[in-house]
């Protein structure tokens, strides 16, 4: 699962593939139509989708010489692989903000007691 | 000399949690140990945010923080990501209540970024933390990543590059 995870994260962390996956949520494309909406070479949104499909986010069929692309079979894990992300990202932060809260709080506490004194 | 003791058992690690309530939206919530007048401070003092907001394992260094947090003042937070510019982060804050609410805009994407409400609720010595980001449209959000996690994404190149390199020699 978190090979499987990883692989999600590292096919949502570029902006083009974010905006393939968006663009195929509406109607399927061919590579050449993605080529051009993202105004990239054919080479290089082959790149993209290959790595989508690798991910089993995307899933590509040859009909003639077009080349169609739709979502794939884990459209939903990508949904929680975009939450995990952002969960561990917060959970790090919040770590480090509860480290420094509770430094803060045993501070205030000790030099509540000296001024009783 | 308690001190001591508790830093060598290690605090009690809370659960972070982050729910999509919609389209628009995602809700993190987190305990804090730590009454709410200072996780307050910890989020609106910029000496404190500093030390915080960015911890290590983010892997980029923060290079300036600076924090106005009234009702229209301003905030600024510049990182070292590793490019030829610094990436900033800034905004204005909406809501500034003491201790139970802040509210701040997400203005470096230019229209359209995000708000972020952060509710504190102490609890017992603890706070709760209810942090809620609202964006404008869903294809916002989706576009959005992480915020400052963008940052992380040229640790994923790497691994794309390799995932392409791998689907190239299984002869797709």
């Amino acid at each position: 699962m978190t090979t499987r995870l990883d692989t999600s994260f590292a096919a949502l962390s570029d902006a083009t593939r974010r905006g393939v996956l968006e663009q195929l949520g509406r109607a399927d494309a061919s590579i050449t139509d993605l080529a051009e909406k993202f105004h990239m070479t054919l080479t290089g949104i082959k790149k993209h989708v290959g790595v989508l499909e690798q991910a089993g986010l995307v899933t590509t069929k040859k009909i003639g010489r077009v080349r169609t692309c739709q979502l794939g079979p884990r459209r939903l894990e990508a949904e929680t692989a975009w939450l995990e992300r952002y969960r561990q990202r917060w959970d790090e932060r919040f770590d480090a903000l509860d480290t420094v809260v509770q430094e803060l709080t045993r501070k205030e506490t000790s030099d509540g007691r000296k001024n009783r004194k | 000399m308690d001190a001591r003791i508790e830093s060598k058992l290690g605090p009690v690690k809370n659960r972070t949690t982050v729910e999509r309530t919609s389209d628009r939206e995602v809700v993190v919530t987190r305990i804090i140990n730590g009454p709410a007048r200072i996780v307050f401070e910890a989020f609106s003092k910029a000496e404190l945010l500093k030390r915080w907001w960015v911890p290590k394992s983010m892997g980029m260094t923060l290079l300036s923080c600076e924090v106005d947090a009234r009702v229209g003042g301003t905030y600024r937070l510049e990182f070292d990501v590793g490019g030829p510019e610094p990436a900033a982060f800034f905004g204005t804050y909406v809501d500034v209540t003491p201790y139970s609410r802040l509210a701040w805009t997400n203005d470096e994407g230019g229209e359209g970024g995000s708000v972020t409400t952060v509710t504190f609720e102490e609890q017992s010595g603890k706070t709760l933390v209810v942090l809620r980001e609202s964006y404008p449209s869903k294809e916002a959000l989706d576009a959005a990543g992480t915020g400052a996690a963008d940052a992380m994404v040229e640790t994923f190149e790497q691994l794309d590059e390799l995932l392409v390199t791998l689907g190239e020699s299984s002869g797709q």
